[in-house]
């Protein structure tokens, strides 16, 4: 034996094959969407809308105090609602503090899914419900857990796939790292969504990364990357179903990035005329993904007034059902903060409660 | 998800013969994964070669990659993929191969390990045990000998556990993985080769998380300690008889639940007290339990609550870290200092 048959010695994979295409992948506008489902393409218009008003919704929500903050996926719609019809019931979706709209296309009640928003407390939904993960704030943190999970379901023989959402700004950190790493080490169903918006709050790509594309690290961890325009919901929803659908048939995880951009600011919060032009905001909203599809869909013939105003009216039902019941005040117990520390609370935990029982009842009797 | 279960009254006759901290720790972990199939163990070097301190020995090759798994060096990767396992209904042990090493896993253990069950109403739960030798004394280079429990002591969601016995490294670790909170499992690496009458064979016995035991009672002062400073203390306590003191000790065990009862009772019978561990001062565990004592027990103290801890300094380098580590002669110099009436 000879170093050079170690394996340390040769490349383990070849890498030719994982490079993602140069440009990102598009369907709308191209002579491939001919081949797309109607049926398809208007459930993907009807959630477009609805997603794009329950950003409007919940951005008014916080300007009328009912929020503390909403992250707004505005302009990135179809990256969420792609997201989540891409996964099967019996899937899980990790998503980040920006991706309410993924977690109530995926059937979390739209007002549970604004708790840790309203701030009433920190998850609102069960996650096993739906098998969506509590939204994570801590970024990147929660790639770990979809690998861990996947690994889980793998070890237990079920068909599952994690899906799980990270942005530009979330690539820099360890754990998108780590959780790569670790689910192409243990070739586990899972699949890594990166929305590439443009900014991390204020910061801008350059300032982010020196790679070619996001997609282009799937390389080094040994999994193919795949780049696709974010804001045609048909390539998006291809890629990923695509990207699941490997990983459900034990070909391991994959890294898509969608190329897409937050057209509002970070958060109300924010101020993004203080980093970024206005002429690249307007070039995006030429480029916006309830126009791009309802050209395909109008093309086709598959949209006309009635349609357009049926989806409209069921998204303004949607949204005044939120608005009314975001209107009503939450009902809190403070006593909850104790109950779920540990499955059983410790004696100074047991005397603390007593301390607040107390000083609640002294507040009542005052 | 089954609950692990220990296998009580082994049939075997005991067999005597003494066994180590580190081989109980095995039984205890064999055990787990004999009991429940959810049990996974994940760490780095833990598989075919047994861990660092060989902890792990032997159980990949009875259980399998799957159970005991080698993972890609990366402890945050480690925890973050724990806590999604956890979340899917298993129940894993992982190890962290040296106190120092734990720390990039930190995040992962302040932000979801400890708050999961708190942010999802008791909805999703996480029984991760978290292994982490910890401690000096053993002659480590630097980040080899961190004391690192007032950090996960401090964190609201987190069981802290040390054993300090052979026996209480079985009882406690198997109590740790059978619990539905998560437990920072602190392996005083010192003690690793301490030996004990205590063997595989002997009935298995799981210690409840949470009580404290008093490891010798005495009448004039009280040492309340864990851990790696427990022998020393036990040394001190045998020590001060020759000085005309009757020492008590106390063994916390737990730090998160905290014994205040078990701490109290035994200060009051002596109304003098002395807490002993080997991590830095400032801001430690010490000064909780003073703290506590003084609370709890202010009229039946004769002098103040001591504490004997490592000096506020970065881990020692070897040549020098019996200077800060606590040892008898200053447990005993502080006994000196609890006011005694002249005469």
């Amino acid at each position: 034996m000879t170093v050079l048959d170690t394996p340390a010695w040769r490349p383990r994979t070849d890498a030719a094959p994982l490079l993602p295409d140069p440009e990102p992948y598009r369907l709308l506008g191209t002579p491939a969407a001919a081949e797309l489902d109607p049926a398809l393409l208007r459930t993907l218009y009807g959630h477009l809308v609805r997603g794009r008003r329950y950003n409007q919704q919940a951005t008014a929500l916080t300007k009328q105090g009912r929020l503390a903050v909403y992250p707004a996926s505005t302009g990135q719609e179809a990256c969420e609602i792609a997201a989540a019809l891409a996964l099967r019931p019996r899937d899980w979706l990790f998503p980040s503090y920006r991706d309410t709209l993924a977690v109530v296309a995926r059937g979390v009640d739209p007002v549970e899914a604004l708790t840790l928003l309203r701030g009433d407390w920190h998850t609102g939904y069960d996650p096993h419900e739906h098998r969506v993960a509590p939204l994570s704030t801590p970024l990147a943190t929660q790639l770990p857990h979809a690998v861990g999970l996947a690994r889980a379901a793998r070890l237990t023989g079920d068909d599952v796939v994690a899906l799980a959402m990270v942005g530009d700004g979330g690539t820099s950190e360890g754990d998108f790292h780590e959780a790569l790493n670790f689910a192409a080490v243990w070739q586990v169903p899972v699949v890594f969504l990166v929305q590439n918006n443009g900014f991390a709050i204020s910061v801008p790509l350059d300032k982010q990364t020196a790679a070619p594309t996001f997609a282009h690290k799937a390389v080094g961890y040994g999994m193919p990357g795949r780049l696709v325009d974010g804001n045609d919901v048909a390539a998006v929803h291809q890629v990923l179903a695509e990207a699941v659908g490997r990983a459900r048939d034990g070909g391991g995880p994959t890294l898509v990035e969608a190329v897409t951009y937050r057209m509002d600011a970070h958060t109300n919060a924010d101020d993004a005329t203080r980093y970024r032009e206005d002429s690249e905001v307007a070039a995006w909203r030429a480029h916006d993904p309830i126009a791009l599809l309802e050209r395909e869909l109008t093309g086709r013939g598959l949209l006309d007034d009635e349609v357009r105003d049926s989806v409209a009216d069921d998204a303004e039902t949607m949204a005044s059902a939120l608005r009314e019941r975001m209107h009503t005040d939450a009902t809190l117990d403070p006593m909850d903060l104790f109950a779920h520390v540990y499955a059983e609370p410790t004696q100074q935990l047991r005397q603390q409660e007593a301390q607040l029982r107390a000083e609640l009842e002294a507040e009542r009797q005052s | 998800m089954t609950t692990a279960t220990p296998a009580a009254g082994r049939t075997a006759a005991p067999a005597r013969k003494p066994a180590t901290m580190a081989q109980a720790l095995n039984r205890a972990l064999h055990d787990a994964l004999a009991a429940d199939d959810s049990v996974h163990v994940l760490g780095e070097d833990i598989g075919t070669l047994g861990g660092v301190f060989r902890i792990t020995d032997g159980l990949a090759a009875e259980f399998g990659d799957s159970r005991c798994t080698d993972t890609p060096l990366a402890e945050a990767g480690i925890l973050g993929t724990a806590v999604g396992m956890a979340m899917y209904g298993l129940r894993p042990v992982v190890e962290m191969q040296f106190d120092a090493f734990a720390y990039p896993s930190f995040e992962q253990l302040v932000s979801h390990v400890a708050k999961m069950r708190n942010r999802t109403r008791g909805a999703m739960p996480l029984p991760i045990t978290i292994r982490i030798p910890y401690g000096g004394g053993i002659g480590g280079v630097e980040h080899h000998s961190d004391s690192s429990e007032a950090y996960y002591a401090h964190t609201p969601g987190l069981h802290v556990v040390t054993p300090a016995t052979v026996e209480d490294a079985y009882g406690l670790l198997r109590a740790a993985i059978a619990s539905d909170d998560p437990v920072v499992f602190l392996e005083p690496k010192r003690l690793y080769w301490s030996k004990s009458d205590w063997s595989p064979e002997t009935p298995a016995k799981v210690e409840p998380i949470g009580r404290a035991v008093v490891r010798r009672t005495g009448r004039s002062a009280t040492l309340i300690t864990y851990g790696p400073s427990l022998p020393v203390c036990l040394e001190a306590a045998e020590a001060a008889k020759e000085e005309g003191w009757d020492l008590g000790v106390v063994d916390l065990r737990s730090l998160v639940p905290f014994d205040e009862e078990t701490v109290a009772a035994a200060v009051r019978g002596t109304g003098r007290a002395v807490v002993v561990h080997e991590s830095s001062g400032f801001g430690g565990m010490g000064a909780e339990i003073a703290a506590r004592i003084t609370e709890r027990c202010f009229h039946h103290l004769e002098a103040p609550v001591l504490r004997v801890a490592g000096f506020d300094i970065p881990y020692p380098p070897p040549m020098l870290e019996r200077h800060h580590l606590p040892g008898v002669d200053r447990i005993l110099d502080a006994v000196g200092r609890l006011q005694w009436e002249e005469g």
